[in-house]
């Protein structure tokens, strides 16, 4: 008899091996934060206020308990709330859990997967590089040894594969060289925008080619993309970000977290403008981590990581899907 | 027509680009974890045939192309079109040679092919995977050679030419693989 569709589609999308190795990486990365005296925290995925960035989409829930009754948003990320314990005095903490971000699908993408996150009290980027390369070694060292890790910066490695000069936009140089590419929809798609610009161009022509066979970390991001980071107080045009890939895939984003509430309050209002100018749904500014900037974020730095892409690469597999229990097709 | 926005483009679909029919081979989201989600999108154009790379902004739309594919029997050919008809309908469609283009050469009346309409205009034609044809001109293989290696040139009734085994002669019936051109058995009735 033949096997139908629907037949099959209560199973799950990953083999058994697959959850194996996700239940090994797990406990393979709380030992080595509890090695380290990092806590290990929770905090809530449905919140009244999520984040404000354009390029992130909510989804959206409603609460009714009664009188009470409002929206609540499942979180794209659980910085904020990270970032209050820090303000709190937690010290260092980390946290596994789901993050929910609505329409992303694809071979790299679920709406919900699951996120590493950890703040380092104290630590300044480079030091928090050195730490998540010896997470990485100790994630890929059983399974498939990586080459020694490299760090290159963004201006470098966009000059080293377009030519280009990230931190200083020029329209005409940048699409005269999309259009020797063969990517003429850049300049219909991106305009005058330079971080768009930087999007289509980074992950078209530089992105494919970083980090083969080792882990490879690209710092100083251009201020334009600066997200929830500091600018480098020595050079106001990049930002103290990171961001790790590993054969071609986007695997993490760490920031020398920006402690300055009034600027981050700026950007929050940037971005809620660029919502409005969009017409995107609005998004409220969450008005406690505020507060809680405001009172005192300790000097830190975090970053996020994608463990569903993370256990892709390590079982040498082509999608996450093949190693989620039930990807969105199977839900 | 039915509008598509990018996270609706999946291999198969046939939509309108640069006034072109077009079908999508595959589509990759790609998105930065802070930045511009894209859709990579491979696509095959269906007139000309060929293949290529564009990149949409994650919610733009392309409008549909009404392309279909119609088992179509093949009937004859008048010297300036190719005359096709729809078995149940008994609809008749006549194809100029250059849409036809390469496959001619496996076309044979009475065999069923798939002919891709674009608004009821024909767009291509794909013969059968396997067709049977005669051999009208061969050379004459050594006597006593059924080994089947090395091989010669054979002409089929329909213009094709084939690699055939030696012991194949004049007058035979062969099945031919259409995708590959290449010589499958020889065939009994």
């Amino acid at each position: 008899m033949q096997t139908s569709a629907v037949d099959i589609a209560w199973r799950p999308t990953c083999d058994f091996a697959a959850l194996q190795l996700r239940a090994k990486l797990l406990a393979a990365t709380r030992e080595f934060f509890a090695f380290r005296s990092v806590l290990e925290v929770e905090t809530p995925l449905l919140a009244p206020t999520t984040g404000t960035d354009p390029q992130l989409a909510f989804f959206e829930t409603h609460y009714d308990c009664g009188l009470e009754q409002r929206t609540l948003y499942l979180q794209t990320s659980p910085e904020f709330a990270m970032k209050r314990l820090l303000a709190a005095g937690s010290g260092s903490i980390y946290q596994i859990g789901k993050a929910f971000r609505n329409g992303e699908v694809g071979r790299f993408h679920n709406p919900e997967f699951t996120l590493l996150e950890w703040y380092r009290v104290g630590f300044d980027l480079p030091q928090l590089m050195v730490e998540v390369a010896q997470l990485f070694d100790c994630w890929f060292a059983p399974y498939r040894p990586l080459l020694p890790t490299q760090t290159i910066s963004y201006s470098e490695v966009f000059k080293r594969h377009t030519g280009l000069d990230a931190l200083c936009f020029d329209f005409e140089t940048y699409a005269a060289y999309a259009v020797a590419q063969q990517l003429a929809d850049a300049v219909r798609l991106c305009g005058h925008e330079h971080s768009v610009w930087l999007d289509f161009l980074f992950s078209h022509q530089v992105q494919p080619h970083l980090g083969s066979k080792h882990l490879e970390m690209v710092y100083a991001y251009p201020a334009c993309q600066a997200s929830l980071a500091r600018l480098n107080p020595q050079d106001a045009r990049v930002a103290e970000r990171v961001e790790l890939f590993l054969q071609g895939v986007e695997l993490g984003n760490g920031f020398f977290e920006l402690t300055d509430a009034q600027e981050q309050e700026q950007r929050f209002e940037n971005e809620q403008q660029l919502r409005q100018q969009k017409n995107l749904p609005s998004a409220t500014k969450d008005l406690k981590f505020l507060a809680a900037l405001q009172s005192g974020l300790p000097s830190c730095a975090g970053i996020a990581i994608g463990l569903d892409r993370v256990l892709m690469l390590l079982s040498e597999n082509k999608s996450i899907d093949d190693v989620l229990s039930f990807s969105q097709n199977r839900i | 027509m039915a509008i598509y926005s990018t996270n609706e483009f999946k291999g198969g679909l046939k939509i309108m680009l640069d006034n072109d029919p077009c079908s999508i081979i595959e589509n990759e989201f790609v998105k930065p974890g802070k930045g511009q989600a894209f859709s990579r999108v491979k696509i095959r154009n269906l007139k000309t045939g060929r293949v290529i790379e564009r990149t949409f902004k994650s919610g733009e739309t392309l409008e549909g192309a009404d392309v279909v594919d119609v088992e179509m029997q093949y009937l004859y050919n008048d010297g300036e079109y190719r005359h096709f008809m729809v078995p149940e309908s008994f609809e008749q469609y006549q194809i100029d040679d250059k849409t036809v283009g390469d496959v001619r050469i496996w076309l044979k009346e009475q065999d069923v092919c798939t002919v891709t309409l674009w608004n009821d205009a024909p767009l291509a034609v794909t013969p059968p995977n396997f067709v049977i044809l005669a051999i009208t001109e061969t050379d004459p293989g050594v006597r006593g050679d059924t080994s089947g290696g090395g091989g010669k040139p054979a002409k089929l009734e329909s213009g094709a030419v084939v690699r055939v085994p030696l012991f194949v002669q004049t007058g035979e019936i062969v099945k031919v693989d259409t995708r590959t051109g290449e010589y499958v058995s020889r065939f009994k009735e």
